[in-house]
């Protein structure tokens, strides 16, 4: 008899049910969407031939540099490449990766982020340029730290669980990340999803006022959004005075969340970013207000794509941990220790990392080397940029900026629809008037 | 605690934007008393102020006065909008009329005074800071409020101290309802002895033996699947 499995009832809604069944409690898991989304793998680049000319790969120039926050007057970050690290907190972090992710950063010119838990003094020392979320929980915010920063980022989601609050499990909660966080030591930290003192776009408006005002005008201050309405979420941070938008989508990263959140709620990156791009566009201010787009981006090919649908730039979270050695296969008899294997680990919001950099266990930690894991991470960030360089070239393009939807085509009919680009072979685009 | 002398430095705010008074206040050594006169309901006034000055301000305020304040003592002598002293980090801030909400929101340091009442969330998330209300507080009020101790003169809404943390709250009136996972808790004399530190901090004669304390259960602090209904 041949075996058959169930679709609908397949190995993981199996195993999920008995889970459920024996423990009585949801799953709570790191990373981010494992399901299959469309993506930017969906969209394939037209390089120059006959209608277009290239640029010679290695010896014309194409610039990445990208100006952010300059909007109201304040001091904007001028980073040389395109490409930032996302937020992340220390807590759900250690304090050597979030010094090695300074360290990455800065070696290639561009900003690094903090998260919801403060800001450390080592990320701060070896940032160039960092930018200070600002979220509903404010834990370790002081305005010390807010006008040390070289942008605020006012936090209003995430792409893993938009309209939810963070999460960080007792066993991460060391002494230090309770003092920050002005909790008890080892308890399970829920942090709310709404801001303390205002609410909806009116109030926001108001509050990037006062973030303005406690740092005299001097900071630019961007809006981060999950998304989900990423026209209406965008156009009503441009309209609260937002420098910058972050725009987060469903397969950005998390170190700690329901799983049931990861998977269902929120859209993926590349359905969102058009629909942000038309508020922008629509309100007269793109490339004005600019377009940080996160949420599964691993190569210069996805930052490419991103900017030519409209990002300015993009953020990396998950692999720049990879870049830091998460999952890597030297721990290949720890993962399995854990019951999991490289390429699979997932757990970062179980403390036990043995990479040392979602853990906050001294021991696991101190396998982390802050100067060799920013080598790595700026390693990786010059070869997204170089591969980004080398297909904008290919599409006859100076500048990353240069790059623009017609350079696109989808693979799939769902990817033409999100990307509104053209499906590949032909000139239709769904849904397209 | 009216701060004006002769050597006040009086600003206008009827003639000078507020981004003209917060300069001047961040600047280094500022003057050491300030009087704000024609607030009319402004936000953002007296925000970031890190210096050990007296600012008075003769008038309503809108959102966010006092925000972020450390070592600075301001005194509004009329209403508050929303999130008067959000976030003070030290200093104090009192006003004599009644506040909107949010008042003290993540305040983690420094005494605020609200001689009147407070709307909803007064004290959300507060982190260390003290809050003394003469009169009543709205809804909400100490939401999951972490470190600090709130003090309420007259009565408490629906769902105080909901998903608090280490907090304490004292009530002299009635509370409409009590929060998720928070409980009164018994009055000892250390307790008293805290409150009327607080109440002559703030200026208050109230007899401390009239208030009841509530404070967190501590049954929410480890996620548990008992606790699905709690929420």
């Amino acid at each position: 008899m041949q075996l058959r499995e169930s679709a609908t009832f397949d190995r993981h809604a199996i195993a999920a049910i008995q889970r459920a069944a024996d423990t009585g409690a949801y799953r709570i898991r790191g990373w981010g969407a494992k399901r299959p989304l469309p993506h930017f793998d969906d969209l394939l680049f037209l390089g120059a031939s006959m209608s277009r000319y290239p640029l010679e790969g290695y010896r014309e120039r194409c610039g990445t540099d990208v100006v952010l926050g300059g909007r109201h007057g304040a001091t904007p970050l001028r980073l040389e490449v395109p490409v930032t690290i996302a937020g992340m907190s220390f807590g759900a972090l250690s304090a050597p990766a979030k010094e090695a992710l300074g360290r990455g950063a800065s070696a290639v010119g561009t900003s690094t982020t903090t998260g919801d838990g403060g800001m450390t003094p080592e990320e701060r020392e070896h940032s160039t340029s960092l930018i200070y979320q600002y979220l509903p929980s404010r834990y370790g915010m002081n305005p010390d730290d807010l006008r040390r920063a070289d942008a605020i980022e006012v936090v209003l989601g995430q792409g893993a669980k938009p309209g939810g609050g963070g999460m960080l499990l007792g066993q991460k909660i060391s002494d230090r990340v309770a003092a920050m966080r002005t909790l008890p030591t080892g308890i399970d930290q829920r942090s709310p999803s709404r801001h303390p003192d205002w609410t909806g776009p009116d109030d926001l408006a108001i509050k990037i006022e006062e973030l303005r005002e406690a740092t005299d005008r001097r900071t630019p201050v961007f809006v981060k959004i999950g998304a989900s309405r990423p026209y209406y979420d965008t156009a009503l941070a441009v309209k609260a005075g937002a420098d910058a938008v972050v725009l987060d989508g469903m397969q950005g990263g998390t170190a700690a969340t329901q799983e049931v959140f990861i998977e269902h709620v929120g859209i993926p990156t590349l359905a969102a970013i058009r629909p942000a791009v038309d508020a922008l566009e629509e309100l007269g201010v793109h490339r004005e207000v600019q377009l940080v787009v996160s949420g599964g981006v691993r190569t210069g090919a996805d930052v490419a794509k991103a900017i030519a649908l409209g990002a300015d730039a993009v953020s990396v979270g998950t692999a720049a941990l990879i870049a830091l050695g998460d999952n890597h296969p030297r721990y290949a008899a720890d993962y399995e220790r854990l019951g999991s294997a490289p390429g699979y680990y997932e757990d970062f919001q179980d403390g036990r990392d043995p990479a040392g950099i979602t853990t906050q266990d001294p021991e696991l930690t101190g396998r982390l080397d802050p100067v060799e894991g920013g080598r790595r991470v700026a390693n990786y960030l010059r070869v997204l940029t170089m591969e980004a360089q080398t297909i904008a070239r290919a599409c006859g393009k100076s500048h990353l900026h240069h790059l623009e939807p017609e350079d696109l085509v989808a693979l799939t009919v769902e990817a033409a629809a999100m990307a509104r680009v053209p499906l590949a072979g032909t000139g239709w685009i769904p849904g397209a008037l | 605690m009216d701060v004006v002398t002769t050597t006040a430095v009086t600003v206008d705010l009827a003639a000078r934007p507020v981004r003209d008074l917060n300069a001047a206040l961040h600047a280094p050594d500022p003057a050491p008393r300030w009087r704000v006169v024609n607030p009319a309901g402004a936000h953002n006034v007296a925000v970031g102020v890190d210096a050990p000055v007296a600012v008075q301000i003769d008038g309503p305020v809108g959102y966010y006065c006092a925000g972020m304040n450390q070592r600075a003592d301001v005194l509004v002598r009329g209403n508050a909008g929303t999130g008067l002293a959000e976030n003070i980090m030290s200093g104090s801030v009192r006003i004599t009329g009644s506040a909107s909400q949010s008042v003290a929101a993540s305040g983690c340091g420094g005494l605020v005074v609200v001689d009147g009442d407070t709307g909803a969330r007064c004290g959300i998330a507060l982190r260390g800071a003290d809050v003394v209300v003469g009169g009543s507080v709205g809804h909400m009020s100490a939401f999951m409020a972490q470190a600090g101790r709130i003090v309420v003169c007259g009565d408490a809404g629906h769902s105080l101290g909901d998903s608090i943390y280490e907090a304490r709250l004292y009530v002299r009136g009635a509370v409409a309802s009590l929060g998720t996972d928070c409980v009164e808790k018994p009055m000892l004399g250390e307790h008293l002895a805290e409150l009327a530190g607080l109440l002559t901090w703030a200026g208050r004669d109230e007899d401390p033996a009239a208030f009841r304390r509530y404070g967190s259960a501590r049954r929410l602090y480890h996620f548990d699947s008992a606790n699905h209904t709690a929420y």
